[in-house]
């Protein structure tokens, strides 16, 4: 499967009459977004706002982040089986506006979201600092359910993006990537000589706020599968997920997935990248045997030297990462797995609620317990209401003069288990 | 800002008094630089002094290990130190516990900041490296040159009640604490070359080692001591007169096997200890010290056990890697099996 | 290497002084030794004190290995 990803690079965002992308600025009408999204009875009303790199802003509590994409040839359309039709996607040509994102907020429907601080030392911790963000502040209609809350936050959210992405189709790329990911058989051809490398993505699935869609199937009622990796860049794999901010995979990084990018820019040279498994993380001992069962048998069948299974989440999901990596490795396959670490504020307790022998090969994404104090920045966008009750803030978290102590659980992305950023932990 | 007051504690051997016939060296307490505060006061300039030094023997510390805590720190409750720094031991294991010992006595305490240094194999390391800063250091004192910077560094900052950096940025051995800092590439490319390095079978170290759970299910009891044969094996080098295998005394790069056919009684014309890493002269004037042959002829004469193998096996444990140790073990429980061995003494120095 | 003889399958009992480092190692049966230069022995003693020192200690070794454990256990000599 053949996907060109041609990047358009967004330099700026303003509000502007008409909605479009010249010279690598974003002009965004809200008015017009703003009507799509109260085509949806379940909200009440929206605000936007523009946090920029470098700006003294504080955004929270951030849901979740999306980059704008489009289909500009071949099947399907972007989001599908959630925002569009369900068709098998991942091949043709497909635009991105590389630099921005939206970034969903508002009332808190959970314990689990997030914040992003675009200046100062939060934002050395989360990869949305650097992206020029369109900020949805959400009002819904009073007596919602919880998961009717969340529903329509997450579809509002896609449509913006969506309507956006679209924006792009005509624009000319500022670069221009081609994925192009082959059958078993193709790849063994072209690639004799190469280990036969495999990715086994794992997503959380345990309910309401730490849910994973997959063409719109909720991926704890699905058992452990496969895809191309071309089709995870068109937003096959949304997040519905406000697991602790630092370790969710928002669906900005589901479609720059960077376990995906980094294969794909060793295959054919160092290795051949030959499958992408996908499963999840469910809340019964059952499903967790089942599933990783599952992983291990397709691995095994497809005869993969090694793979690297990247987790989501932290607590209970170890056991489905240790069971998938132990399982694997027992089908004679080698693993390296990516997590991060609870290991307390002072770093000295055990890192991982399970381990095993067989877990040899471990990359961190750091300690999501270290606390860190962020100054007071001159602009709230969301409110900061919430900040000593998401995961990762405390009792106390907020002084007087508007300065946080929180965990770095608490920034959105800062412990990303897909490796997205730098951080680590010895 | 007055400069920081560092109390350092060493060996017998590197206050220069003497090897091991020095070891039950009582805790002295010195003015000033010893030995290889030399280095660290080098490296130290003007921002730090070392006030005093304390020398205690290895096996004095190890044997008398309450009164010898008891007398250190009584030494250091009116010096009031800024940091406290023991070592480094390098390879040395009873140097390595005993530094080990004293700065987490220190520590706990006194409640005073303490560093050391030690080989990564050291026993010391495996006993205290979750409880102290321990530099890593090369596992001889050839390696005083490169480990003497990373303490002081480190020595400084601790007295200073700075915030400390990963164990990979500050060269203090994992274990203790998870501290974050940003890698120089992200996480997936980190894991992408570790996977074509497991795969290609080369080196790769992994980003957070798991816990040792390695602990093997104990046996089931001996039901007839009477009709068992039990052999004994020991890592404190009790070879037969002269060495006839020539197993180092250090760093050991094989085990013995002998017979003793006949023999009732060790003594210091037939036996002796190849071990150098504590006092030879009491395994050497009596090896059953250490290799108990007279008692369990006894045994075997007054029918307690069935019979005392023909033939024990000996290691030198002094400085040898635990990688080889393992490896001669399994060697060793191999030819027990097959000898059809019941029951295992093994004796350790 | 009192691990690998115990996980080939024959009961050990090790006899040492540092007993913290007998844990640290793995060692199931511990049995605590006199000093390191002479783990069973004591040469301030008569011959004859000193076999019955080392005596003792080997009979506490004997009824470590007669007695089942479930864990790291250290039998102190009587």
């Amino acid at each position: 499967m053949k996907l060109e990803l041609g990047y358009i690079d967004i330099k700026d965002i303003k509000f502007s009459d008409i909605s479009k992308v010249e010279n690598g600025v974003l002009h965004v009408n809200a008015k017009e977004l703003e009507a799509i999204v109260l085509e949806d009875e379940h909200l009440k009303a929206v605000s936007f706002d523009i946090a920029k790199p470098g700006e003294s802003v504080r955004i929270t509590p951030v849901k979740d982040v999306i980059e704008p994409r489009a289909k500009v040839e071949g099947v399907g359309d972007m989001f599908p089986g959630v925002i569009t039709k369900v068709a098998t996607v991942g091949s043709g040509i497909t635009h991105v506006l590389r630099g921005a994102a939206v970034v969903t907020v508002g009332k808190i429907v959970g314990f689990q979201e997030g914040i992003i601080d675009m200046t100062g030392p939060g934002a050395d911790y989360t990869p949305f600092s650097k992206t020029n963000n369109l900020v949805v502040d959400f009002t819904p209609r009073e007596g919602l359910t919880a998961h009717e809350h969340e529903k329509a936050i997450r579809f509002a959210g896609l449509k913006i993006a969506y309507v956006l992405g679209k924006l792009g189709i005509d624009a000319k790329p500022d670069e221009v990537k081609t994925y192009d990911f082959p059958s078993v058989m193709e790849g063994i051809k072209a690639y004799p000589e190469l280990p036969r490398v495999g990715y086994v993505l794992m997503l959380q699935s345990q309910g309401l706020l730490h849910d994973t869609y997959v063409y719109g199937v909720d991926m704890k009622q699905s058992l452990t599968t496969m895809l191309s990796p071309t089709e995870v860049m068109d937003g096959a794999i949304l997040s519905g997920n406000c697991v602790s901010a630092c370790d969710k995979n928002t669906t900005y990084h589901h479609q720059n997935n960077p376990v995906i990018e980094d294969l794909f820019s060793e295959h054919g040279k160092t290795l051949n990248f030959a499958a992408m498994i996908i499963t999840n993380e469910n809340v019964y001992l059952a499903d967790k045997e089942r599933s990783s069962d599952w992983s291990a048998k397709l691995v095994d069948y497809l005869g993969l030297d090694g793979v690297i299974i990247s987790q989501e989440g932290f607590g209970n999901p170890d056991t489905d990462l240790i069971m998938n990596c132990t399982k694997i490795e027992k089908t004679g396959t080698h693993t390296v797995i990516i997590t991060d670490e609870y290991a307390g504020r002072d770093g000295t307790s055990q890192s991982l609620a399970d381990a095993d022998p067989l877990a040899n090969a471990l990359v961190t994404a750091g300690n999501a317990n270290e606390l860190i104090t962020l100054p007071k920045l001159d602009k709230v966008i969301g409110t900061l209401d919430y900040t000593e009750k998401i995961a990762g803030g405390f009792a106390g978290s907020i002084d007087g003069g508007g300065n946080i102590t929180v965990e770095i659980q608490a920034i959105t992305g800062a412990t990303n288990e897909l490796g997205f950023s730098r951080l680590s932990a010895r | 800002m007055s400069k920081i007051k560092v109390v350092h504690y060493i060996n017998q051997f590197f206050a220069g008094i003497g090897g091991e016939e020095f070891a039950d060296h009582k805790p002295e307490i010195k003015d000033g630089v010893v030995g290889p505060g030399m280095a660290f006061a080098a490296s130290f300039g003007e921002s730090a002094e070392i006030v005093s030094t304390i020398i205690c023997g290895d096996s004095y510390f190890n044997e008398n290990l309450e009164q010898a805590k008891k007398t250190i720190l009584d030494m250091l409750k009116d010096i009031k130190p800024d940091i406290f720094i023991a070592g480094p031991a390098f390879n040395a294991g009873r140097y390595g516990v005993a530094c080990g010992t004293i700065c987490d006595a220190v520590k706990q305490e006194l409640q005073i900041p303490v560093l050391t240094g030690m080989y990564e194999e050291n026993p010391g390391a495996e006993m205290f490296k979750d409880k102290l800063y321990i530099i890593a250091t090369k596992d001889s004192a050839a390696g005083m040159r490169s480990a003497v910077p990373p303490m002081a560094t480190l020595a400084l900052k601790l007295a200073k009640g700075e915030k400390i950096g990963a164990s990979k940025e500050e060269g203090y051995m994992p274990g203790l604490t998870r501290v974050n800092f940003f890698e120089e590439q992200r996480g997936s490319k980190r894991a992408v070359d570790m996977l074509l390095s497991k795969m290609a079978g080369k080196p790769f170290v992994t980003e957070y080692p798991m816990p040792d759970f390695d602990r093997v299910e104990p046996n089931h009891a001996i039901k007839d001591m009477k009709s068992v044969t039990l052999a004994i094996v020991t890592s404190g080098g009790i070879v037969p007169k002269g060495n006839p295998d020539r197993i180092e005394s250090s760093s050991a790069s094989k085990f013995g096997e002998y017979d003793i056919t006949g023999v009732d009684n060790l003594t210091a014309d037939t036996f002796e200890t190849a071990h150098g890493g504590y006092d030879p002269v009491y395994a050497n004037t009596d090896a059953d010290r250490v290799l108990p042959v007279d008692v369990l002829r006894d045994f075997e004469r007054e029918g307690i056990i069935g019979k005392l193998h023909n033939k024990y096996y000996a290691t030198v444990g002094n400085g040898t890697s635990t990688k080889n140790s393992k490896n001669y073990a399994a060697e060793i429980a191999q030819r027990l099996k097959n000898d059809n061995v019941q029951a295992v003494i093994l004796t350790s120095t | 290497m009192v691990k690998e003889i115990e996980r080939a399958g024959i009961p050990v009992v090790h006899v040492c002084t540092v007993t913290p480092i007998s844990m640290t190692v793995g060692a199931n049966r511990i049995v605590p030794a006199v000093a390191i230069p002479y783990p069973l022995g004591n040469p301030a003693l008569s011959e004859a004190e000193e076999k019955e020192l080392r005596r003792k200690i080997l009979n506490t070794a004997l009824s470590a290995l007669e007695t089942e454990i479930d864990g790291q256990t250290i039998f102190e000599v009587k």
